[in-house]
């Protein structure tokens, strides 16, 4: 059930685009037409949700034209689920024939409909973090800048072993690749800079207790968790009621301290380090403007979802002025993509390897409580981390994918 | 050691919750044969409906009873205006009700939005109490204190009262009992109304613990239904042992073997339905 979202809006923008003296120029482009693959229903909803308010908010700013032309928007939900994903994005490609498929949010549907829609060259620009769709098995057509699962798992690993000086640590995240990739990069880090990982817990995704698993901890300086949804909230919860957050700090990757959840978390969270490729406290002018319209707009401050939505928006405005507003050459426009390189984003600078997986800041957080409200506040910011931390490229791919027992626990 | 002992105490208050869950789903199960595959949404409805109430200033206890209120108005219309309809056809009414579960899902979605919304511990029970060598949350034992007194008064209402032996005599054989001049389509009614009246109630109760957010209907589902089964159906007894074997076998046994995390949790089930279908402690074949 694709649909034409923003009716209104576009109806609202052409009639103004109307009145001006040189609206026939434009009108005689016909609208770039972008599809977004997001999640409206079931659990998955929520982050699906911010996805569509970032992008919309990132067009509003733009009074929905980019490089001159107007945009189209049509929205679609997968429903979280990789037949769903398979038919809208058949159906965004073949019926509404789309210039740009923005999304979709999970790994499992990017999976879903990553050969077909690099079959027919339409130019992806995903959340999903899947580390190998920009490594052992790449997408032509493929844009990532947000940032792979392990990507900002490797500072966090640095900065637990250097800054916090951590020497044993536990982790914790649920069962399935997203999960997998994060630990095993903090893990890999972490290692390689004196620390050790001594135990791993992988909770199935449906878990209502986590206590069987925080009873495991013993033996360690800090814990590691993973989780992602609406899991670090009852996690955290659960954590801080047994007892172990006062024993041993908690740090997290960027979906279990992402600043749309801080509106949940209670003081059970204060004190949490973690790792983000995005962060509401980042002091740039876009950032300022993008959280404080979408307090105004949404009553929501934006997290990694919202952010990187409006980030790939700002990416395609970026490579739609170098080819001059032309969608037809799809080489060309992948290409256009991938040498985005921005200075002012919601994120900071940031450019695209060769594998269109983004080079650009990771910020590692405290999360406080100031002024009565929770907030995440940078404490130290690693400039340019690619995707292969500081390790060479081809060493780093000749080694497996991190996995469940990837890299081993040592003992 | 004190690790052991934590997962020990931990199984009983999980137990508890897991009774508050399934009593409800155990009493419709058993007089009407049918699963109802909206028990989950009542448990989430209700934990939603106690948000609200607690957003409009209501005491912690008083708001889980008004979700309770609520949501017995919600399963007595839904078996008033849908199931009733439908008396008889059984695979119809379960269809029904797993129709509606994706329904309230989606409205549950709409009214409260996607983000998951932790409920504060009520106030004077968040902090731990001391047993033995460990140290737990007191609001965990509030729970299984609350479990005690729900399933004490549900027994005595099932054992002691006329409705109970009416209630016991639709469960035994419906047939007879109409017979008997039992009106049977008016327990149903009642059933539901109670059933959904203690999930939504027990949604509520376990907010502190689980939080609440889009999900949690379908996370608890699968939990009511392996206690009812193995403790069998319209069995209010089974329902209390079954709670707590299952929670014994989901601490013990994520601990011990994590990687078969479901096939613990699942395997009893399956074996009972193959060996023993009736349950535990069930009379009669669901």
């Amino acid at each position: 059930m694709a649909f034409t979202l923003d009716r209104r809006k576009f109806l609202a923008g052409t009639a103004a685009a109307a009145s001006l003296p040189w609206a026939p120029a434009i009108a005689a482009a016909p609208p770039v037409r972008i599809g977004l693959l997001t999640v409206k229903t079931g659990p998955l909803a929520q982050g699906g949700i911010q996805m569509q308010q970032g992008f919309e908010l990132f067009l509003k700013h733009r009074n929905s034209t980019l490089a001159g032309r107007k945009v189209d928007l049509i929205v679609a939900d997968t429903g979280g689920n990789p037949a769903g994903a398979k038919t809208k994005a058949q159906e965004l490609i073949e019926r509404d024939q789309v210039d740009v498929i923005v999304g979709p949010l999970a790994a499992f549907e990017l999976l879903a409909i990553t050969a077909y829609v690099e079959q027919h060259k339409v130019p992806m620009l995903s959340l999903a973090a899947a580390d190998d769709m920009t490594q052992r098995k790449p997408n032509a057509y493929f844009v990532r800048a947000s940032a792979t699962s392990s990507q900002c798992m490797h500072p966090l690993g640095d900065y637990a072993a250097k800054d916090m000086k951590l020497k044993r640590v536990a982790t914790i995240s649920e069962d399935f690749a997203f999960g997998y990739e994060q630990i095993g990069g903090f893990q890999e880090v972490f290692e390689d800079a004196g620390g050790r990982v001594v135990k791993k817990l992988w909770p199935p995704l449906v878990t209502a207790d986590f206590t069987p698993y925080i009873s495991q901890f013993s033996g360690i300086d800090g814990v590691v968790n993973g989780f992602a949804g609406s899991n670090p909230i009852k996690f955290n919860q659960q954590y801080a009621e047994l007892g172990a957050k006062a024993k041993y700090p908690i740090l997290g990757g960027w979906t279990a301290y992402d600043d749309a959840l801080l509106k949940s978390f209670g003081d059970d969270a204060v004190g949490a380090i973690s790792a983000s490729w995005y962060s509401s406290d980042l002091d740039t002018p876009s950032n300022k403007r993008m959280v404080a319209d979408m307090v105004k707009d949404y009553g929501n401050i934006p997290g990694g979802y919202a952010a990187g939505l409006y980030i790939n928006g700002m990416c395609i405005e970026a490579a739609l002025q170098k080819t001059d507003g032309k969608t037809e050459d799809k080489p060309a426009l992948i290409a256009a993509l991938r040498a985005v390189s921005l200075t002012d984003t919601p994120r900071g600078a940031f450019h695209f390897d060769h594998f269109g997986n983004v080079v650009g800041n990771v910020f590692i957080r405290r999360l406080e409580r100031k002024d009565g409200k929770l907030t995440n506040t940078i404490i130290k910011t690693y400039p340019d981390v690619s995707q292969f931390w500081t390790y060479n490229e081809k060493d780093y791919l000749a080694k497996p994918v991190y996995s469940r027992d990837y890299p081993p626990l040592k003992s | 050691m004190s690790q052991w002992l934590l997962l020990g105490v931990n199984s009983i208050t999980l137990g508890g919750l897991l009774f508050l869950l399934s009593a409800g789903f155990s009493l419709i199960f058993g007089l009407m044969r049918i699963p109802n595959l909206t028990h989950g949404s009542f448990f989430m409805l209700g934990a939603y409906l106690g948000v609200t109430f607690l957003g409009l200033g209501f005491d912690f206890w008083l708001a889980a009873l008004l979700a309770a209120a609520a949501m017995a108005v919600v399963g007595g219309g839904i078996e008033r205006l849908l199931l009733r309809r439908l008396q008889g056809q059984e695979l119809a009414q379960v269809l029904v009700t797993l129709g509606l579960s994706f329904m309230i899902a989606d409205l549950c979605l709409m009214l409260w939005g996607g983000d998951p919304i932790p409920l504060d511990t009520p106030p004077g029970l968040g902090g731990a109490m001391p047993i033995a060598s460990i140290v737990f949350p007191t609001y965990r034992l509030v729970i299984v204190a609350i479990a005690v007194v729900i399933a004490v008064l549900l027994w005595l209402m099932l054992d002691r009262t006329r409705l109970g032996a009416m209630i016991r005599a639709g469960v035994d054989d419906p047939a007879m009992a109409r017979v008997t001049g039992i009106r049977v389509s008016r327990l149903f009614t009642i059933v539901f109304c109670l059933g959904a009246a203690i999930a939504g109630f027990a949604g509520v109760i376990g907010g502190p613990i689980l939080s609440v957010y889009p999900g949690l209907d379908s996370d608890m589902l699968p939990l009511a239904l392996i206690v009812v089964i193995l403790g069998g159906t319209g069995s209010l007894l089974g329902a209390l042992v079954g709670s707590f074997v299952i929670g014994i076998l989901y601490n013990y046994g994520q601990v011990l073997f994590p990687e078969l995390a479901y096939i613990i949790l699942f395997l009893p089930m399956l074996l009972i339905l193959l060996f023993r279908p009736q349950g535990l402690f069930g009379s009669r074949v669901p």
